[in-house]
């Protein structure tokens, strides 16, 4: 066996892959639905966008299957803005996968925002070129998903809630269960891998390292520069801003008030600043009172 | 010596990471005074809009330009190459222009077409390059040496003490390049 961790045993493409999400660190990256909002995103100083035909917000909305988006809006974004396009598959779609990548998108979300096409599987994410990203919330999916190929991970939050209670424990809980497994001897972890349901090569990496091999971003639920700073100071490496910039009611001011405040996450006297006059935050719905079924954190395997 | 890495966006850690694996010291740098303390900087890999943005939101622009044009030695990594650069073909992006190149964004493709490549030292051998989303510089003005090449195009350059790459060295293990250029600081700093 071996004495090098997992990480150092991944081919060429694994670097170039989780290279551009170092890229990603300490930026933020928003949901648009139309070329004029990515442009809107890109001058408020986004890093990357989600090509989306609905954000999730209006996706709850409006019921029925979530699917991949049109062709044509993904083209459209990636033609307005010179920053990475990232775009949305369903969970296991492993055909929606190719088309985006064949469209050229920097990242593939395989999202449980879309509705899943497959209820125990999800997408062999190491055959493609183009780097995936997936969401999480325990340490256990994390590396589940690590372990099929993704080259980023995003703790899942609660999408499209404007609530950033879920994220907070989904973050917490990731971090929680590192720190906790950092400081086992070696003989226990096997057990904990199998206890996780996570590869046990990557239980023994996270040991060592204390931290996941992959960047981890936070999403589901930032509505606010404080929420996102929040999520910052807890250990998050960037955040995803959803519905809860263009369902607020000044896009453009609170677009680039979160990346400021992810920019200055650790100095509350310019968060003060940055949060003054920022308009209406979107009205959002309070997760704790949702039904299980309209929860879409609970999707994955 | 006091590297100061500039921390808005992008992969700043790694930076810190290597210079500190050198054996000097490295700061997070996001204040204008942040800038003033340092005695050499690293523009790292990113966003180069978003940090250009926030540069100039925050009153960092023409802080680091001065402190570049009184001869502040600066490295800067595919982004940070290119917010160096004059010019920047078919935009009009904020900027430092310290350095006389023109230079294309994206110019490879996009991530699908990132790639890793072995780079052709001036000083001869090789060096392993990552190639992210990276730009191509397509001139280079007078007076600027070209250290590494990859196909004949020029991936490293210099001029005194403004250094630019289109590749990550801070994503490999290799610490030649940074070791030089923190060597070449090292004069600067303590004027010999």
């Amino acid at each position: 066996m071996s004495n090098t961790l997992w990480s150092d045993r991944q081919g060429d493409d694994w670097r170039t892959k989780v290279g551009l999400a170092e890229m990603l660190k300490g930026g933020v990256i928003m949901d648009v639905v139309t070329p004029d909002q990515a442009k809107i995103a890109q001058d408020a100083g986004a890093q990357a966008v989600m090509a989306l035909e609905r954000v999730p917000a209006d996706i709850r909305a409006h019921g029925g299957v979530a699917r991949m988006s049109d062709p044509k809006i993904v083209e459209g974004i990636q033609s307005a803005v010179s920053i990475p396009v990232m775009a949305k598959c369903r969970i296991g779609h492993f055909v929606e996968a190719q088309i985006l990548q064949s469209l050229g998108v920097d990242f593939i979300d395989e999202s449980e925002v879309l509705t899943p096409a497959d209820d125990q599987f999800h997408v062999e994410k190491r055959s493609f070129k183009v780097p995936f990203v997936c969401g999480c919330r325990n340490l256990g999916e994390a590396l589940r998903r690590i372990g099929e190929g993704a080259a980023m991970i995003r703790t899942k939050g609660e999408a499209g809630t404007g609530d950033v209670v879920e994220a907070v424990r989904h973050l917490r809980t990731v971090i929680g269960e590192m720190r906790r497994i950092s400081v086992l001897p070696k003989e226990e972890l096997m057990s904990t891998a199998r206890d996780l349901g996570a590869p046990y090569e990557l239980v023994v990496e996270v040991a060592e390292r204390r931290t996941l091999p992959v960047p981890n971003f936070s999403a589901g639920g930032v509505a606010t520069p404080a929420d996102a700073a929040l999520m910052m100071q807890l250990g998050a490496e960037a955040v995803f801003v959803g519905s809860g910039i263009f369902k607020s009611n000044n896009p453009e001011r609170r677009a680039r008030a979160i990346v400021d405040a992810v920019a200055y996450y650790n100095d509350p006297d310019k968060l003060a600043k940055i949060s003054e006059d920022l308009g209406e935050a979107m009205s959002g719905m309070s997760s704790s009172a949702m039904a299980e079924e309209e929860r879409l954190a609970g999707r994955g395997w | 010596m006091r590297i100061g890495v500039l921390a808005f966006q992008g992969d700043f850690a790694r930076h810190i990471n290597a210079v500190t694996g050198h054996g000097a010291e490295a700061v997070a740098v996001r204040t204008p005074e942040g800038v003033e303390r340092s005695d050499a900087m690293i523009i790292p890999g990113g966003e180069s809009t978003t940090i250009g943005m926030l540069c100039e939101r925050f009153g960092l622009l023409e802080v680091i330009r001065d402190r570049i044009a009184g001869g502040m030695p600066v490295f800067g990594t595919c982004a940070g190459a290119i917010l160096l650069a004059r010019e920047i073909v078919e935009s009009d992006q904020v900027r430092f222009g310290s350095l006389d190149i023109g230079i294309r964004r994206n110019a490879y493709g996009r991530q699908r077409e990132s790639f890793e490549a072995d780079i052709e030292l001036a000083s001869g051998g090789t060096f392993r390059g990552v190639f992210i989303r990276a730009p191509k510089i397509e001139r280079v003005g007078t007076g600027i040496s070209v250290l590494g090449s990859l196909d004949g195009n020029p991936v490293l350059i210099a001029r005194d003490g403004i250094w630019a790459a289109t590749f990550h060295p801070e994503l490999t293990a290799d610490r030649r390049i940074h070791a030089e250029f923190l060597e070449y600081a090292a004069t600067v700093a303590t004027g010999v």
